[in-house]
């Protein structure tokens, strides 16, 4: 059967190709996309290639950064944590050359882990996601956006620089898998706190209830249980993330207090 | 759809979704990059794409066109090996070679960025390489051999052997 493939050469022309995203297989990097066709699991009819898009670059004015979909991790890397020191820590350096930051907010949640690193960082600093589909452009916070993400195109993200923020993850034992779990803490200008997990959850969580009890690590990371929902799966068990997931709470919020 | 293969304009007849991997061992015959695990966790595939290494199971070929792509075949022969082909063999580098194309084409583009000899700096570029079987020290060792020199003996024979003195006591 011929896959019907679209490489279009702008953003405009990529917004149109995608149209209400029915039965489209939007390519980014490709890094988890392509294996999946490989392998068979994913068999598309349409396939939207954005790699000719003109969705890669960062742009900053003052505080606000906006990064397009396409921009690979690498080009992040160097940017303030959290986000920074998470996107230093995604795979190897190929892969972050290749991978890119909307690929990665979309990453599937299969079955034998969660997916997607970024999202933790993005949703502690309250970015944005402006995407195309049914009903055309719309913004919305990361927060909303994924609960819905497979229905829309990411066109860019934008977020504001914080006071502080920090970043702490279980180490790997190797690079070929996400993080078995992270946190991720950012002190927004206004002087709250804002705490988000990978790898507590089928996508990154808020931490509301840490959140509130951020004036006191040890009863913050305690506090993170309630808003996790810890599954066993090939990376970690849910007993070992139950002990580790107060830790790196306490550790982030630590670091921030120190600014 | 073209690419610039080893310095060579090619055509491409396979779909645009085609991993880049299948389009060099099966459309193009070009057969050192190797399908490990076609799931981007070995970099045995490893191929330079303007210049930068990349994993071509990854990689679909219709995000390519008119890019450069340059396998192993391009750095080398067997007659003119170049400088890190070199540290290899000298080095004994390989052993089942398997991965060692992979190797060879990250290991040059990490010196031809400029990277050092700093083994530490070595270990972060290749860190998405997988060797079964040399333990990787022979591996770092040739590529930190290749950053500060360009010529290596490889002509071993029983007159003239590869032999390493070491003295010293307890
Ligand atoms: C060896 C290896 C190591 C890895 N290590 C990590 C790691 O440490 N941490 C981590 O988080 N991930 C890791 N990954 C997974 C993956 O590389 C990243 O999640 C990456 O950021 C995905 O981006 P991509 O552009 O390659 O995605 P693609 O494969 O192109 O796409 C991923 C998904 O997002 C969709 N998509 C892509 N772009 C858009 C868009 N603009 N709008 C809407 N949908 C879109 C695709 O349809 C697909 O469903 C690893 C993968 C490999 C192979
Ligand atoms: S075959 Fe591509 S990384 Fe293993
Ligand atoms: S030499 Fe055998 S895998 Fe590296």
């Amino acid at each position: 059967m011929s896959i019907d493939v679209l490489i279009p050469e702008s953003v405009d022309a990529a917004a149109e190709a995608y149209g209400d995203g029915r039965d489209v297989t939007v390519v980014g990097g490709g890094t988890i996309v392509v294996q999946l066709m490989t392998q068979g699991w994913l068999r598309p009819t349409r396939a939207l290639m954005l790699s000719k898009a003109g969705l890669s670059y960062v742009r900053k004015s003052g505080s606000a950064v906006t990064v397009g979909a396409m921009t690979p991790v690498t080009d992040v890397a160097d940017l303030f944590a959290p986000l920074g020191p998470c996107a230093a820590n995604v795979g190897d350096n190929e892969i972050r050359a290749q991978a890119t930051v909307g690929g990665n907010l979309c990453a599937p949640t299969p079955p034998e882990h969660p997916s997607g690193d970024l999202q933790g960082p993005l949703l502690a600093l309250d970015a944005s996601v402006r995407s195309t589909g049914a009903g055309g452009e719309s913004t919305e916070t990361v927060e909303e956006f994924l609960t819905h993400r497979d229905a829309r195109l990411v066109l860019d993200l934008s977020f504001e620089e914080p006071v502080a923020g920090a970043f702490a993850a279980l180490d790997r034992p190797h690079a070929h898998h996400p993080t078995a779990l992270a946190v991720s803490a950012v002190k927004a200008g206004d002087g709250s706190i804002r705490l988000a997990a990978t790898g507590a959850g089928p996508t990154a969580i808020r931490l509301s209830s840490a959140e509130a009890a951020a004036d006191d690590p040890e009863a913050a990371g305690q506090a993170a249980l309630a808003d996790a929902d810890l599954q066993d799966d090939a990376l970690a068990s849910a007993w070992y993330r139950e002990r580790m997931l107060p830790l790196l709470v306490q550790r982030v919020l630590n670091e921030i207090k120190e600014v | 759809m073209n690419i610039t293969l080893n310095g060579v304009s090619r055509q491409i007849s396979s779909p645009p979704l085609t991993p880049l991997l299948r389009v060099l061992r099966n459309e193009l015959n070009v057969v050192s990059a190797k399908a490990g695990c076609e799931a981007g966790g070995c970099g045995a595939c490893t191929v330079l794409v303007d210049g930068r290494p990349q994993r071509s199971c990854l990689t679909a070929v219709g995000s390519l066109n008119g890019a450069a792509v340059t396998t192993l075949e391009g750095l080398g022969t067997s007659e003119n090996l170049s400088a890190v082909q070199q540290a290899f063999v000298h080095h004994y580098a390989a052993q089942c070679g398997f991965c060692t194309p992979g190797m060879v084409v990250a290991a040059t583009a990490y010196l031809d960025a400029g990277g050092s000899d700093d083994k530490e700096a070595i270990q972060e570029a290749l860190g998405g390489h997988v060797c079964r079987c040399t333990g990787y020290l022979k591996i770092v060792n040739a590529i930190a051999a290749a950053a500060t020199q360009s010529e290596f003996d490889l002509t071993i024979t029983a007159e003239e052997p590869n032999v390493v003195v070491k003295t010293g006591g307890r």
